[in-house]
């Protein structure tokens, strides 16, 4: 992500340090990842120090210090999910990807998740794959959906 | 500036608004133990070791001392038997992870805490936040912060910053209140391994 681009959405938001988690919320949409060079640059626009935005940038699961893959699938764990078999829907995803949860692919075609609950318990187990959800999963459904996602 | 009076341990004490009961306890000669605080920082409140009872009448609310601002009227007791079971055990929740700290034994022999009470997970931080807060608040170089979060969170210094300023100062090992090489140790390790 270039200087320009992180300084319009610094600029976006009236570049008062307060703004920093909308600031980084934006990047981490628009670039998946927040990577030293682009914190270094909201650190010095915002005037945070790099100290606050690393402890900011580490405590919310929603930052990536590393790049995220194109797709990110959330396997749902909750409880009905679990009773309904997500265990082997989450061990079908790592088989077919090589990956574990937390982790991304060397392609960056995947990152996968676990969650605890998507709230939609009724269509048990739950794979949610870039915001849409596939619900009723079997692992052959799960391997399906998945090849769905270039 | 309006004064204030209140009660400490049965001691009538004068203060002013802005003091908190922990200044308010120090101006008459009452020691509260405590790791996180230090004059020159701002209150934190993290270590919860100064804890004390405000008496309400019929109940006691806990408060901590180094945080909680004088009131009128208030009625404070900085030694209970509830007040000493709880620093004991903050006490041997703090020695799992800093067993050996001279700092926690002291305290430990006067409020009988069992240091092997719990299983150790020797990290040596009990997050007190001396050192991040003086760096940022004293030497305002903010070489050193945490990150991450609960049982992973942990202090973190800034390789770029701590090789120009953390050789001539090191005002931060001699703070912890669990072992003075900590610091050192995570400073050496960002300079040599530095987190990407």
């Amino acid at each position: 992500m270039t200087n320009e681009r992180i300084d319009e959405i610094v600029d976006k938001y009236g570049g008062d340090p307060s703004t920093l988690i909308q600031v980084l919320i934006d990047i981490q949409v628009e670039n998946r990842w927040l990577s030293k060079e682009a914190l270094e640059r909201v650190s010095e626009r915002l005037k945070v120090p790099m100290t606050r935005i690393q402890h900011i940038a580490t405590f919310y699961k929603a930052f990536s210090l590393v790049p995220k893959g194109r797709h990110e699938v959330n396997v749902c764990m909750g409880t009905a999910c679990h009773v309904r078999g997500a265990t082997r829907v989450l061990d079908t995803l790592e088989g077919l990807t090589g990956i574990k949860p937390g982790e991304t692919d060397a392609d960056l075609r995947y990152s996968l998740e676990t969650v605890n609950c998507l709230g939609c318990c009724a269509l048990g187990p739950v794979v949610e794959i870039d915001g849409k959800m596939h619900g009723k999963l079997t692992p052959a459904q799960t391997a399906e959906v998945l090849k769905t996602y270039e | 500036m309006s004064e204030i009076t209140l009660t400490i341990d049965g001691k009538k004490v004068t203060a002013t608004e802005d003091m908190t009961l922990l200044d308010a306890a120090k101006s008459v000669g009452i020691d509260i133990p405590t790791l996180c605080h230090h004059e020159k920082l701002e209150p934190f409140g993290s270590c919860r070791l100064c804890t004390v009872e405000l008496d309400k009448g019929s109940w006691n609310q806990l408060v901590v001392a180094c945080v909680y601002t004088v009131e009128e009227g208030l009625k404070v007791n900085t030694r209970s038997e509830k007040i000493d079971r709880l620093r004991k055990t903050i006490l041997e929740l703090y020695l799992a992870h800093a067993p050996d700290s001279q700092g926690l034994a002291r305290l430990a022999e006067e409020y009988g805490a069992d240091k092997d009470r719990f299983d150790k997970a020797a990290s040596f931080c009990i997050h007190c936040g001396l050192c991040v807060r003086y760096c940022a608040e004293v030497k305002k170089k903010n070489a050193v912060g945490f990150i991450d979060r609960g049982t992973r969170k942990e202090i973190s210094f800034i390789p770029e910053i701590a090789s120009k300023e953390c050789w001539n100062c090191k005002e931060c090992f001699p703070l912890c209140p669990t072992e003075a090489l900590q610091a050192a140790y995570v400073l050496v390790e960002a300079l040599r391994f530095p987190r990407s």
